[in-house]
């Protein structure tokens, strides 16, 4: 079964901008969040029948409901996040207490190696693929593959709309990809291409890519994803998978969707 | 290029990713130049490889760009400390574990900037100032108890030999001695350096500088070849500004003056005239008995020749001795560390150097001229141009051929008549 680590949006708005989404101006509405939010906890739990862990929101800390940024897991081994902004480092020490309190081997980077965890550290079974440039320095990588015992391969993030990794790519269960190929230098689009093979590429159209079609969580055939990506929907199809739109609109004013709720666990 | 450079490290999964062509590419479009000193790749698609690379930039400034522009991709320049340096235990002594020089443009780190090291030249050591930031070659005789003297090799590099602009013959940048191949468009290429460096000599003159100088360090196989003549030209025609030789040199070129033979053969006749032997004796007795070479040549005694045209063209000029020699001339240094440093004196503004024809002259030169200096080489016996590549001059280029034939090929290629 799979496990995804989530945090309620209590205390989710828009308090500072460290991203090109967010607008001080552009007010979230909180029981509209909470209803995106619970319908997503639904289709997760219900649809998908995966086990979710809870933790306990903080008042003033309105990003941690993006638990993708809680740090990196493989088994037991847990690596908490080196927020490169200040106004998410003081997430840290939560997302590390919940990590122990769960009885997570917990490795800590060392201070000013920045690394946004499952937002930017992804992957296959064999090999992840690191987002760099924007939030996690290059060099945390060299560290968690020896963590993880994982090769790693860098790839550097050149637009700052898609500010982490899983914002323009997701792996899904079959050994596809689907990614949106500009928000990536050309160095990392022939390395991705030759990696995963071009065959198994699947490239969003640039509009649903701004809709965070990528921000998408895949467990066995189901592709949970924002709604209104329907080619993107189409191409998921067409390739064997269901995919389960969720309206998350209410998350995009902070620049995050479906995939940035959730850290998976096994 | 290659006023600036700093080695650094790139690890993690680098090649895979690109990641390391990716650093390279940057450098190169920026205006930079890299050596890869060190590539260990991992055995294991988990395991991480491992870069070093030197980067060499034109300037201080275009160096700062290219490591800002790969430090996001995980290039970091890697830790560097000062040199270590130790006072000299006693005049003429090193301390044991001095850092000996090559003739390469060298580098020490002093108070964690890094700066030329002066007069560089081959199998010295480095002294370094007291409080100011100065670093200067210099020899073992040289050293004087207490120097500050630079030991290991920490805060050490050697810079590699920039690629020389002109597209000529030293720009290959590597040893060539052959006998077998064709000379005639090495001598043009020389020649053709040769004019430019007289027109920098002569701008820097009316500037009141020395600058864009051509050594000639001689034997006596030129008199005794047929060599004069030409050298003589070269000479008076302010082709070479420094010379290097030894006794005999002198000796023979004023005696062919004097009476027209080369230990005592005739040169225009070839053949031994009598009571020949003595001329060169007699010569070296006349010079003597007037005090000096210059004042034979300002008295009228010796009026053609080389060392008439160098008298007058007013040649920086050094004669060596030897352990054979006869007399010697007036002006023969015999102590063979003050020769030495008379040489190295005269070797600032030396921009090519011609070794004709002459073994320890041409040997003791190669090490005192730093790597930069283009070096022609030219003797009929094989093993001179050897021995001096061999050696590490490795911008040397080699001829073997006779002394003669070399100086009055290039002469003519220089516009001389003879």
């Amino acid at each position: 079964m799979s496990r995804f680590l989530v945090c309620a949006p209590e205390y989710f708005s828009i308090q500072y901008e460290i991203n090109p989404w967010m607008r001080l101006s552009n007010r979230v509405q909180p029981d509209r969040a909470r209803l995106q939010w619970q319908g997503l906890m639904a289709v997760l739990a219900d649809k998908i029948g995966a086990r979710l862990d809870r933790m306990e929101p903080v008042p003033d800390l309105p990003d941690m409901v993006f638990t993708a940024n809680a740090g990196s897991v493989l088994g037991r081994k847990a690596v908490p996040s080196r927020f490169r902004h200040p106004e998410r480092r003081r997430e840290e020490p939560f997302f590390e207490q919940w990590f122990r309190d769960h009885g997570y081997d917990v490795t800590q980077l060392e201070e000013g190696l920045y690394f946004e965890g499952a937002g930017d550290l992804l992957g296959f079974p064999g090999t992840w693929f690191g987002g760099y440039r924007q939030r996690s320095d290059i060099r945390a990588y060299t560290t968690l593959s020896e963590i993880f015992g994982r090769e790693i391969i860098p790839v550097e993030l050149v637009d700052r709309r898609f500010y982490h990794l899983d914002t323009c790519f997701c792996p899904l269960s079959g050994g596809e990809l689907v990614y949106y190929p500009p928000a990536f230098d050309l160095y990392a689009q022939q390395v991705i291409a030759d990696r995963i093979g071009q065959d198994r590429c699947v490239a969003v159209p640039e509009a649903e890519a701004l809709r965070f079609a990528c921000n998408a969580v895949c467990v066995g055939k189901q592709v949970v994803l924002p709604e209104g990506c329907a080619e993107t929907m189409a191409l998921l199809a067409v390739r064997g998978y269901e995919p389960c739109p969720v309206p998350l609109d209410e998350f995009m004013k902070a620049g995050g969707s479906a995939k940035c709720l959730t850290l998976a666990l096994d | 290029m290659g006023s600036a450079q700093e080695t650094v490290l790139l690890q993690g999964h680098i090649i895979d990713s690109l990641i390391l062509a990716k650093v390279l590419d940057a450098i190169l479009m920026l205006g930079g130049a890299f050596d890869l000193l060190d590539v260990q790749i991992g055995s294991q698609r988990d395991q991480p490889s491992r870069a070093r690379i030197l980067i060499r930039a034109p300037s201080g400034q275009q160096l700062t760009d290219i490591l800002q522009a790969i430090q996001p991709h995980g290039a970091r320049v890697e830790r560097e400390s000062d040199c270590s340096a130790e006072p000299a235990p006693a005049d003429g002594v090193l301390p044991p574990t001095f850092y000996a020089t090559t003739h390469l443009p060298t580098q020490v780190r002093l108070g964690g900037q890094w700066i030329d090291v002066e007069g560089i030249e081959m199998d010295v050591a480095i002294r370094v100032g007291d409080a100011a930031a100065t670093a200067q070659a210099v020899s073992m005789g040289q050293v004087r108890q207490g120097d500050r003297i630079v030991i290991g090799r920490e805060g050490v590099r050697v810079l590699p030999l920039e690629r020389p602009k002109e597209r000529d013959v030293f720009s290959f940048m590597q040893a060539q001695v052959s006998s077998e191949r064709p000379h005639r468009h090495i001598i043009a290429d020389i020649a053709g350096r040769m004019t430019a460096l007289r027109e920098g000599y002569r701008e820097a003159r009316s500037g009141g500088r020395q600058d864009s100088l051509v050594l000639l360090v001689g034997g006596p196989a030129i008199i005794h070849a047929g060599g004069r003549d030409a050298l003589t030209w070269l000479i008076e025609s302010e082709f070479i500004h420094v010379l290097f030789g030894g006794n005999a040199l002198a000796a023979h070129d004023m005696e062919a003056h004097l009476y027209g033979t080369s230990l005592g053969y005739g040169l225009s006749a070839g053949r031994a005239v009598p009571h020949g032997h003595e001329h060169h004796l007699r010569t070296i007795n006349r010079i003597r008995s007037i005090g000096s070479i210059e004042a034979a040549v300002a008295s009228g005694v010796i009026t053609g020749g080389i060392m008439a045209a160098s008298v007058r063209h007013n040649v920086r000029m050094v004669l060596a001795g030897s352990i054979r020699d006869d007399g010697p001339l007036p002006g023969v240094i015999t102590d063979s560390v003050q020769a030495q440093a008379a040489m190295r004196a005269a070797l600032p503004g030396v921009k090519l150097a011609l070794l004709v024809a002459s073994t320890l002259h041409a040997v003791a030169t190669g090490n005192l001229l730093p790597a930069t200096v283009p070096t022609v080489c030219v003797d009929v016996n094989q093993a001179v141009p050897t021995k001096l590549a061999d050696r590490g001059s490795f911008q040397a280029v080699g001829l073997v051929m006779d002394a003669a034939s070399f100086l009055r090929e290039l002469a003519r290629e220089l516009g001389w008549k003879g």
